[in-house]
């Protein structure tokens, strides 16, 4: 593998969708050197581990498994000509596009003219849940889950519970499946399915009980899960279980951006960017779900291409100043963030063609942005997209 | 004849580490009783991991001249055996009238104790050293010297010194009875019987019952108190520079907000007394309640990220000092009711129990030239593996603990026997994703180690 230099032109962190997707993008529009950093030992990002379709319909127009889509990214990355380093840890964002990394080898420093952060997002664990109870083993995210399904022959446990009822939720009853484990039950504590309500006909398909209006109060159990307490309808009562699927509630992965100093949108927890994808700190891009929890492997590779694009550009001095650039203005609490954050006028044609939003409680009513007005009836996680205001 | 020892110490807690580690420097062979599949499983996996001064212990306590003499012992070894120290100091906050007019009688106790570099401050100068405190603190106080520690690789230490100077430990193996013939402890334990000349009592939330076990009676009853905490992301931590204790109470020191020695910033305990002695469970409204408390104290923590919680039981008792004690004719020490300093003490009370069982009538030679562990340095502000080459790589992201290290720690006397042990010696899982990335590959990683 050719080493990483100590200056160039583009450094992309994170291999997943996004960054794969960018780096292709930048090497195609002729930018000579382009290495992208990841921490995992094999590059491809969350598909890697996602044995179940659809994926790659838009982009290649069949349906694959994610770890074959990730191998066609990682692919496609490299013929065209960037280089990808895996085992290798950012650890520190510097002021222009220093960043400082951790590999087998120790630390060390490169300088880089752009860097697009591409780091993903997770879901939201236990603990930060405050789910009462012991802390046994046996209680972990959908992405461990898949993880033991694919790179392992560990079967964590029998007859978990899981928490919640998103897109994700229902991929953890799958993956329960391939691995030989039987739910106990579905519980989620709003009166609807998060998903899209066609979802709500898996769990009877698995024969796996789905409980609305419930909520996980506690877990018990001293080495592993022995049985949680849930609260529905006014009722208290004890599941026999060894182990609970704490699913979604995806956050980006904003650890470096936080210690660096770059601006983050307290709403989506992801960079604060203009419509080029460029942070506070304008040496730096962000694409992909850092920007925000979760969007689909597809949409988060179009998004690196796009800002790719911009990257470019940038580096041909053809952005606008971003000195310039100027909050988007939202009146309304129930919007809990509208992607790109800020505008930057006077350049070219933007990245981000469309303004992204999610609610923070369901709301159906009018909403200015910048002046404009626009009609929204919609529920918290679900992509809500309407035209960019002008700059 | 069963395997004899001078010295058979009931509990692998802190305090039982530091004992087991003075008698084998003195000289003594020791084995290390511990019920439980791996050590540090009782009160000691839960604390607030600050190294304390004493300065508001009851003065001339026990507590109180342990506490200081594990201080000054700490200070003395850690730089050999690679323990941190961050001496941030600690400000004792005052937030109305009446906690503001029991200053002065902390500060002169503080005095008292010998802990003589306390000064007061005003509101100013209090928000100059703290200026994310809530501006309605009025005056506050600096004990420049109260510090914090790893919890953990401290109390590994000390026993890891024991094992490799000769004494042993055995897990799994709880004491179920025992007889003194005026000349040896037959210890009737889950691993068989054991002889010993002497034995210590450090069984810390059971210590009343071997007690009672073994002498037929007790001094004093454990009423665990549980503690809850919560732990914010490391990003927090630029938050507080010092310990931040409020004015204490006759119950407990009150809820404290402090960064730790890895780099997060948290929030607890409780004191909340419950019968129960084995499950300390976490529960959701007192959860929310201490976030609620941490951003009474520093509003910007209100929207700074939890990234874990935890729950732990102290050993208290009736009585306000510790309960430790000589049986003369009984060749045994009680160590009991060491409720909340016993990080800080166990150095200390490791010596003054040393004392006690030469007053029984034990003599030995003390070691030459002790082996010395080096432990793996941790803390946030140190130089870490991952910093230096041929680490192996990354194996936890969130904290950063390398493939060497989780490898060294699986080797040696005192690997781990549990995951929880695994993660108390290396900090895996421990961050903010809570093994989202790394769950799967730490949990077969330790499935090789343990041929599970």
């Amino acid at each position: 593998m050719t080493p990483l230099p100590d200056t160039f032109d583009v450094l992309i962190v994170g291999a997943g969708p996004a960054g794969l997707s960018a780096a292709a993008e930048l090497k195609s529009r002729g930018v000579a050197s382009v290495h992208v950093v990841e921490r995992e030992a094999e590059a491809g990002g969350i598909p890697r581990h996602c044995l179940h379709s659809p994926y790659g319909m838009r982009e290649w127009g069949r349906v694959m498994f994610g770890p074959a889509y990730a191998r066609r990214l990682l692919a496609e990355a490299r013929a065209a000509g960037a280089r990808i380093h895996t085992a290798t840890t950012v650890t520190a964002l510097l002021p222009g596009g220093g960043v400082e990394l951790s590999t087998a080898e120790g630390l060390r420093r490169i300088n880089a003219r752009a860097v697009l952060l591409a780091m993903g997002a997770r879901e939201t664990p236990r603990a930060a849940r405050l789910i009462g109870g012991t802390k046994p083993g046996g209680v972990m995210n959908t992405a461990t889950l898949q993880e033991f399904a694919a790179f392992s022959h560990h079967r964590p446990f029998r007859r978990p519970v899981v928490l919640g009822s998103e897109l994700v939720s229902f991929s953890a009853l799958l993956t329960c499946r391939s691995l030989g484990v039987r739910p106990v039950a579905m519980i989620e504590p709003g009166a609807r399915i998060s998903a899209r309500a066609p979802m709500a006909a898996l769990p009877p398909i698995l024969r796996v009980p789905l409980w609305r209006d419930t909520r996980l109060l506690a877990i018990h159990g001293q080495s592993q899960v022995e049985s949680v307490t849930v609260e529905t309808g006014g009722n208290t009562r004890r599941i026999a279980c060894d182990g609970v699927i704490v699913t979604g509630g995806f956050r980006p992965e904003n650890a470096l951006l936080r210690a660096a100093g770059l601006a983050v949108d307290p709403g989506s927890l992801g960079p604060v960017i203009d419509q080029y994808g460029r942070l506070s700190d304008p040496a730096y891009f962000a694409a992909g779900n850092l920007l925000r929890g979760i969007e689909t492997a597809g949409w988060c590779g179009r998004e690196g291409r796009r800002v790719a694009r911009a990257i470019a550009q940038a580096l041909a001095g053809q952005l606008p100043d971003p000195a310039l650039s100027r909050p988007l203005a939202c009146e309304t609490d129930a919007v809990a963030f509208a992607l790109p954050q800020r505008l930057s006028p006077g350049g070219p044609a933007p990245a981000f063609d469309r303004l992204q939003l999610r609610l923070r409680r369901p709301y159906r009513g009018d909403i200015a942005l910048n002046g404009a007005r626009f009609h929204i009836a919609s529920r918290p996680e679900r992509r809500i997209l309407r035209k960019l205001p002008d700059a | 004849m069963p395997p004899t020892y001078d010295i058979a110490v009931i509990g692998a807690g802190v305090i039982g580490c530091a004992i087991a580690r003075r008698l084998t420097l003195d000289g003594a062979r020791v084995i290390v009783l511990e019920k439980a599949p791996d050590i540090l499983d009782g009160a000691s996996k839960a604390n607030s991991a600050i190294l304390h001064t004493g300065f508001d212990a009851p003065e001339g306590s026990l507590e109180w001249r342990c506490v200081q003499e594990g201080y000054r012992e700490y200070e003395a070894i850690r730089s050999q055996m690679n323990l941190p120290l961050d001496r941030c100091g600690a400000l004792v906050l005052a937030w109305n009238e009446e906690q503001e007019a029991r200053l002065p009688a902390l500060i002169d106790q503080a005095r008292a104790n010998g802990v003589d570099d306390v000064a007061a401050l005003s509101r100013a100068e209090t928000l100059a050293l703290e200026p994310n405190l809530a501006p309605s603190l009025r005056t506050a106080f600096r004990v420049p010297r109260e510090s914090l520690i790893d919890p953990w690789s401290a109390p590994h230490a000390y026993l890891l010194q024991a094992l490799l100077n000769g004494a042993e430990l055995w897990r799994d193996c709880a004491v179920t009875g025992g007889a003194f013939d005026g000349q040896l402890w037959r210890l009737e334990t889950a691993r068989g019987v054991v002889g010993a000349r002497y034995v210590i009592n450090a069984a810390g939330l059971y210590g009343d019952r071997i007690d009672a076990l073994l002498l037929g009676e007790t001094a004093f009853s454990i009423r665990p108190r549980k503690g809850q905490f919560v732990v914010y992301d490391k990003a927090a931590a630029r938050l507080a520079r010092h310990i931040l204790l409020p004015v204490p109470t006759d119950k407990t020191k009150g809820i404290v907000v402090c960064r730790t020695i890895w780099g997060n910033l948290l929030v607890g305990p409780t004191a909340e007394d419950q019968e129960d002695r084995s499950t300390a469970d976490l529960d959701t409204p007192t959860l929310e309640m201490l976030k609620r408390k941490g951003a009474e104290i520093l509003p910007a923590l209100a929207g700074e990220e939890v990234t874990t919680i935890y729950a732990g039981l102290r050993p208290a008792c009736e009585f306000k000092d510790y309960q430790i004690k000589a049986h003369e004719g009984r060749n045994m020490v009680t160590v009991g009711a060491i409720r909340s300093t016993g990080l800080s003490s166990s150095l200390g009370t490791a010596a003054h129990v040393a004392r006690l069982v030469s007053g029984l009538g034990f003599a030995a030679s003390p070691l030459s030239d002790p082996e010395l562990p080096r432990m793996a340095m941790l803390a946030e502000a140190e130089r870490r593996d991952w910093q230096c080459p041929g680490n192996g790589g990354m194996l936890c992201h969130c904290e950063r603990v390398t493939l060497r290290e989780a490898e060294a720690a699986l080797t040696g006397p005192l690997a781990p026997n549990s995951f929880a042990g695994f993660k108390r010696r290396t900090r895996a899982t421990m961050g903010r994703c809570q093994g989202f990335y790394c769950g799967q590959a730490v949990q077969d990683l330790l499935n090789r180690g343990t041929g599970a």
